[in-house]
C-alpha cells in the first residue's frame, strides 16, 4: 500500500516541479520543444531511480558527516554513464539538450530525494519514491513543452498541429527564454487556482 | 614541461594558436556573458538561488559575491584539472565527477573563511550557501568554458562576466521583489508565480541585447 502511495505522490500531490519548485534550471532550459523534454525526462528518471536505490542501500553505511559528498559523486557516476550512452547512441538529442546532461547532476530534485527520502526509507520504497519524481517530472516537462512546441512552431513532438500558414508567423517569444518564465508562471498560477477551489469545496 | 612553455599554454588561444590576449575577443565574451547570454535570463543557470535569495538586497548582493568568488576558483580549479590531469591520462570522461568535487571541496572553503571572517553576512545567506554547491551556474561554466575550448585566461574572464551576470539579474529582482511586496497582486499569482513573471518580462529587456557583440 505505502509503495503505490509512494509511486503515485510524486506524479500530483507532490509534483517536484509544480508543488516543490525544485529543478527549475532543466526544466526551463529543455523545454523548448516534447522531444527534448522526454529525452531530458528519461535521463533524469534513470539517474534519479539508479542513485535513490544505491543511497538507499547504503544508508546505514555512509556517515552521515560526509553524506552530500557520498551522494553527489553516487549521482555524477550515473550521469556520466548517460551522458555516454546518449552520446554514443542518441546524438542529435544529446547535442540538443547539451550542457543540461552533466548538469543533471546539480539538478535539485535529485539531490533532494537522496537527502529527503531515500536516506532513511527501505530500498523498494525509495525506487517507488524515484519512479514517481521522475515520471512527475517528465510530466511537468512534456506540459510545459508542448506549450512552448505548439505556440513557438505550431508543431507537437515534430507533428505539424497549427498548419503552415502559423509557421509562417509563430508567437516566437513562446520558444525564446522569457516564454519559458512566463507560462510557467501562468501554469503555476492556474495551478493555485485549482487548489483554492478544491480548498474552498472542502 | 619548462616554465615558458607551460605559460604559453595557458595562455594560448585556441582558434588561432597564438598566445596572449585578443582584446576584442575577451571584450565579446564579457558582454556575451553579462548580457546576451546572461546566465539566469537567457542561459536558464542558478534559478534556484535566484529566487531563493532574492527577497533581500542584502542577501543579493552577499549571494552574488559569493558566486562570482567561488565561480572564478571553480574555473581556475576545473580548467587546471581538466587540461593538465584530465587531458594528458586520456580521462576526460570523469570531468563531471572530477568538476563537481572540485566545486564542492570550494564551497566549503568558502563557506569555512565566511564563517570565521564574516558572520554577519554568513548567518545572512544562511543555508544558500550550502547550496552553491548545486548551483547549476558554477558547475554550468566549468562545463562551457571545456566545450567553448577557452584558454584559462579567457575561462577566467568567462567566469567572472558570467558572475557578474547572475548577481546582475538577482540584484535587480531583488530590488523588484522590495517593490512587489507592496503591489496588489492576485492571490493565486502571490509568490512564486509573480516572480515569474518577473523574471520573464527581465529575460525581454535582456533579448534586445541580442546582437550585442554575441
Amino acid at each position: 500500500m505505502s509503495l503505490i502511495k509512494d509511486l503515485t505522490k510524486g506524479i500530483y500531490h507532490e509534483n517536484p516541479v509544480f508543488k516543490l519548485v525544485l529543478g527549475m534550471c532543466p526544466f526551463l532550459a529543455v523545454t523548448t520543444s516534447v522531444e527534448n523534454a522526454l529525452g531530458m525526462g528519461a535521463a533524469a528518471t534513470f539517474v534519479l531511480i539508479c542513485s535513490n536505490f544505491l543511497v538507499s542501500l547504503f544508508r546505514n553505511i555512509i556517515p552521515s558527516k560526509v553524506r552530500i559528498p557520498c551522494y553527489i559523486v553516487i549521482i555524477a557516476t550515473f550521469v556520466t554513464l548517460v551522458d555516454m550512452v546518449m552520446n554514443a547512441y542518441l546524438p542529435d538529442l544529446h547535442r540538443s539538450l547539451g550542457i543540461f546532461i552533466p548538469l543533471i547532476v546539480v539538478n535539485c530534485i535529485i539531490l533532494g530525494r537522496a537527502e529527503g527520502f531515500a536516506n532513511r526509507n527501505p530500498v523498494l520504497n525509495s525506487i517507488a519514491d524515484a519512479i514517481g519524481m521522475g515520471i512527475g517530472f517528465t510530466l511537468a516537462m512534456v506540459v510545459l513543452a508542448s506549450f512552448r512546441e505548439l505556440l513557438g512552431n505550431g508543431t507537437w513532438l515534430n507533428f505539424n498541429i497549427l498548419g503552415s500558414a502559423y509557421q509562417n508567423q509563430p508567437l516566437l517569444i513562446a520558444i525564446l527564454a522569457p516564454g519559458a518564465f512566463i507560462l510557467l508562471s501562468f501554469i503555476l498560477g492556474f495551478s493555485n487556482i485549482l487548489e483554492q477551489r478544491k480548498g474552498g469545496r472542502q | 614541461m619548462n616554465s615558458a612553455v607551460l605559460l604559453s599554454t595557458l595562455l594560448a588561444t585556441p582558434d588561432s594558436g597564438s598566445p596572449g590576449f585578443d582584446l576584442g575577443k575577451m571584450m565579446a565574451i564579457i558582454i556575451a556573458s553579462i548580457f546576451v547570454n546572461n546566465f539566469v535570463l537567457a542561459r536558464f543557470l542558478g534559478i534556484c538561488p535566484f529566487l531563493g535569495v532574492s527577497k533581500q538586497l542584502d542577501s543579493a548582493i552577499g549571494m552574488g559575491a559569493a558566486v562570482i568568488f567561488v565561480m572564478t576558483l571553480a574555473t581556475l580549479g576545473s580548467w587546471t584539472v581538466y587540461n593538465l590531469l584530465l587531458v594528458p591520462m586520456g580521462l576526460t570522461y570523469l570531468s563531471t565527477i572530477a568538476f563537481i568535487l572540485i566545486i564542492a571541496s570550494l564551497v566549503q572553503l568558502v563557506e569555512m573563511i565566511l564563517q570565521k571572517y564574516s558572520p554577519a553576512l554568513y548567518s545572512a545567506l544562511g543555508i544558500f550557501l550550502p547550496l552553491i554547491t548545486t548551483n547549476c551556474a558554477i558547475l554550468g561554466v566549468a562545463v562551457l568554458n571545456i566545450d567553448e575550448k577557452y584558454s584559462l585566461g579567457y575561462s577566467l574572464v568567462n567566469a567572472i562576466a558570467a558572475g557578474i551576470g547572475f548577481t546582475l539579474a538577482l540584484i535587480l529582482m531583488a530590488g523588484l521583489r522590495q517593490k512587489l511586496e507592496l503591489a496588489d497582486v492576485p492571490p493565486a499569482m502571490k509568490g512564486k508565480p509573480v516572480a515569474f513573471l518577473v523574471a520573464g518580462i527581465m529575460s525581454i529587456a535582456f533579448l534586445g541585447f541580442a546582437g550585442l557583440g554575441g
